[in-house]
């Protein structure tokens, strides 16, 4: 049976393993790489579920075999969170009921994630193109289009706010301070039991 | 859903694919993007002994022009062809085409040259190639030749490449100067394979049209090239009557199947509307650039 060393980066840390090359990325990421957040649901290519970045790129992982990752850059749905803080994108589809069973979730993110890196103020026609390759059997999708939106704004007034910084050194514009005020707004909103559920739901 | 046992080979050049493809003949396919042939794998309705990938492979992912063709490595992403300057400057048709192929997620890895070989009768890149006389490059065991589309694509999913052959690059005209375009396309869902879809490019030549060309996917076996459509508008004044006759001939050319998705009559039904709305839009677009002067119809 033909296997092979791989060799690759996931979220900033190096993996190692050797699977068969029939297997495919996404398999690997979660059998070999114990990575259980990047989810299957069609296996071939039509639901979304299992969309990670590969150097970068939106891609479905189980139209990949892991042997064509050898060296890649990967990022998934583990490596949006900065510890106990949510990403902005995850924190809008929390925000804005964008997931309720939750399994199609990942793609969601990992999708919006180059969506809204190529496209930081989308109409809401271009959203709903935008993530027209991944399905949510729960939501309807009007949620997610909120979400996504939602998300647009404070990824852009983050950025905004980054770029003020640097440039007025101290003096931060009104953009800036409506970023430190929705985080707390929303660690009430959130007591511990809600964030164990959060947690869980990412699969950590 | 996952696939059956193969070897697998990554050749560094088109060399050692060739080679790899005259050692194992049928038994072996190409590993391009993958949006097609994975999810065939996956499952288990095709089962290849040998993957050769050529995701790893040199010399596959050029794009420039030359005298007036574009020239596409087979290995160019469709996202890289959407996003270049060059194709949309130079074959607007193609560009705004690939924004109809699969999700953004399929055009990361999905290729120009996969989406040619693979040649399935609703995508896109097929019917540009047959709407501008495109050709394709395919290299074997006996060196490299030229196809032309209109013999390239034979029939469902079945091209004129022989099995020991790979397609290494597709040449597609470029837009004439002052020659407007259009694609349109019907699909279940933005990204979901063509009910029906059109391109068409117009070039004019004072107060008639100069040039039309219409190719059509999704209605019939392989991209339909509506020649009858095209010489009833060269030499013809543009008019809304017009378009409605080409839209017409396109009805009567075009023999699409019906399936679970749409029936037979809807696909002509549609092919004819988007004919319509495309030889209105390609029109308006060769008048705007006519009227801003160098309106050399080519």
């Amino acid at each position: 049976m033909a296997t092979r060393d791989i060799a690759l980066t996931i979220n900033g840390r190096a993996y190692q393993g050797r699977a068969e090359v029939r297997k495919t990325l996404a398999d690997f990421i979660r059998e070999d790489c114990g990575l259980t957040g990047t989810h299957l649901g069609c296996e071939h290519g039509v639901c979304g579920a299992c969309t990670i970045l590969m150097n970068g790129e939106a891609v479905r992982s189980c139209l990949l075999f892991a042997v064509q990752a050898e060296g890649a850059d990967l990022r998934t749905v583990e490596g949006l969170a900065d510890g106990d803080r949510l990403h902005p994108i995850q924190q809008a589809f929390w925000e804005n009921h964008g997931l309720q069973c939750g399994f199609c979730t990942p793609g969601f993110l990992m999708t919006t994630v180059e969506f809204l890196r190529d496209n930081p103020h989308p109409t809401e026609r271009e959203i709903r193109e935008g993530l027209a390759g991944n399905l949510c059997r729960c939501t309807g999708y009007q949620n997610i289009v909120k979400a996504v939106a939602a998300a647009a704004e404070v990824l852009a007034a983050a950025k905004q706010g980054a770029r003020g910084r640097r440039r007025t050194s101290g003096h931060l514009p009104a953009a800036v301070k409506s970023t430190p005020r929705r985080r707390p707004k929303v660690r009430r909103a959130g007591p511990a039991r809600a964030r164990r559920r959060r947690s869980g739901g990412t699969t950590r | 859903m996952k696939p059956a046992a193969f070897e697998y080979y990554a050749p560094r050049t088109v060399d050692e694919a060739v080679a790899l493809l005259k050692a194992h003949g049928d038994e072996a396919k190409l590993l391009a993007g993958g949006q097609s042939l994975v999810p065939l794998m996956n499952m288990r309705l095709a089962r290849p002994g040998v993957i050769i990938d050529l995701n790893r492979t040199r010399g596959l992912d050029g794009l420039r022009e030359q005298r007036g063709v574009l020239r596409i490595g087979a290995m160019v992403r469709q996202r890289a062809a959407e996003r270049s300057a060059l194709v949309a400057s130079r074959c607007p048709l193609l560009r705004d085409a690939l924004t109809w192929v699969g999700h953004p997620q399929i055009r990361n890895r999905g290729t120009i040259g996969g989406s040619v070989a693979h040649a399935d009768p609703a995508s896109e890149v097929p019917a540009v190639l047959a709407a501008l006389d495109g050709e394709v490059v395919v290299r074997g065991p006996r060196g490299a030749r030229t196809i032309p589309a209109a013999e390239f694509f034979v029939t469902y999913l079945t091209t004129a490449l022989a099995p020991t052959e790979l397609l290494t690059e597709v040449r597609i005209p470029a837009l004439p100067r002052g020659a407007g375009w259009s694609w349109m396309e019907i699909a279940r869902r933005h990204g979901d394979f063509a009910l029906a879809g059109v391109g068409v490019v117009l070039a004019l030549r004072g107060r008639v049209i100069g040039d039309a060309r219409i190719g059509l996917t999704g209605v019939g076996p392989t991209p339909v090239r509506a020649r009858a459509a095209e010489e009833r508008l060269v030499g013809a004044r543009p008019s809304e009557a017009l378009w409605q006759e080409a839209a017409d001939a396109v009805r009567a050319a075009v023999e699409p199947d019906g399936d679970l998705h749409a029936s037979a009559d809807y696909r002509r039904h549609v092919a004819g509307v988007l004919t319509m709305r495309a030889l209105r839009e390609a029109f308006g677009r060769a008048a705007h650039t006519k009227r801003k002067g160098r309106g050399r119809a080519a």
